[in-house]
């Protein structure tokens, strides 16, 4: 199957990013597709390359990054909600791409689920 | 950066559900739903934005944010029933557009069709209920 998924919250105060990651990777491991995640509201913190977590903790900007690159997911920040929140292309954590809202519809569209996190 | 990708969508048309459930003010939820639904006008897909729990206030008439010192959003609003009238103007598409309001949210508010700024459906439960099992995509927050 193919899915599309959409992160709604930064990667500390709620645990939503995490369950994404969890979700994502236990798909991927069953032989399904993540064709897109999408970063939206606070979710686009999650693409923050200056977060450091403290070092007994995850990473979730660096495990997106990793996840992204190894399964060949496509990880879009959208550009109004991260502009808002001072994310840029100078802050942009590898892996990661800013681009518009127009990228979740179109993964709306084509995956066969969307699956969303957030509050 | 990492490189753009395209999906091929040409001819595919979804249900897409955008599931209003916070008060317009306190988060950002109800303004950033509100550029979803916007943008997506542009895919031409079946497209239902619906209002429950506290989202019914978001389009509920005289909002005054003035003392919040925030920019009152309500009237952006319109543009999502212009875009419901272009798609049933358009001949050439057949898609469908609806506005809808869960009724137990609203009256347990006080509120009926006539405080509101937008020309709605209003559906009990049981039938919102329904209508989100007929979605494809269901966007919210």
């Amino acid at each position: 199957m193919k899915f599309g998924i959409l992160v709604n919250e930064g990667p500390f105060t709620h645990q939503a990013s995490d369950s994404a990651y969890q979700f994502a990777k236990a798909a991927i491991e069953k032989g399904h597709e993540v064709l897109r995640v999408f970063f939206y509201y606070d979710g686009v913190n999650n693409a923050n390359k200056l977060s450091e977590p403290q070092s007994d903790d995850r990473n979730l900007v660096k495990l997106w990054g990793e996840l992204g690159k190894e399964h060949n997911i496509d990880l879009v920040v959208c550009i109004a909600a991260a502009l808002r929140r001072g994310i840029k292309q100078d802050v942009l954590a590898d892996g990661f791409r800013i681009s518009g809202l127009g990228q979740l519809i179109e993964v709306g569209i084509a995956a066969d689920r969307t699956v969303v996190f957030g509050d | 950066m990492s490189e753009e990708v395209v999906f091929d969508t040409e001819g595919v048309r979804k249900n897409f559900m955008f599931l209003n459930r916070k008060a317009p003010y306190g988060t950002i939820y109800a303004l950033e739903i509100l550029e979803m639904i916007l943008i997506s006008a542009a895919f031409e897909q079946n497209t239902t934005v619906a209002f429950m729990d506290d989202g019914v206030y978001q389009i509920k008439k005289g909002q005054n944010t003035k003392a919040l010192g925030m920019k009152n959003f309500s009237p952006m609003y319109g543009v999502v029933e212009m875009e419901k009238e272009d798609a049933e103007e358009d001949e050439d598409v057949e898609m469908v557009w609806r506005i809808v309001v869960e009724q137990e949210s609203m009256e347990a508010r006080g509120l009926s069709p006539e405080d509101l700024v937008l020309d709605v459906e209003v559906l009990p439960a049981a039938e919102f209920g329904a209508l989100m099992a007929q979605q494809d995509v269901i966007l919210g927050g």
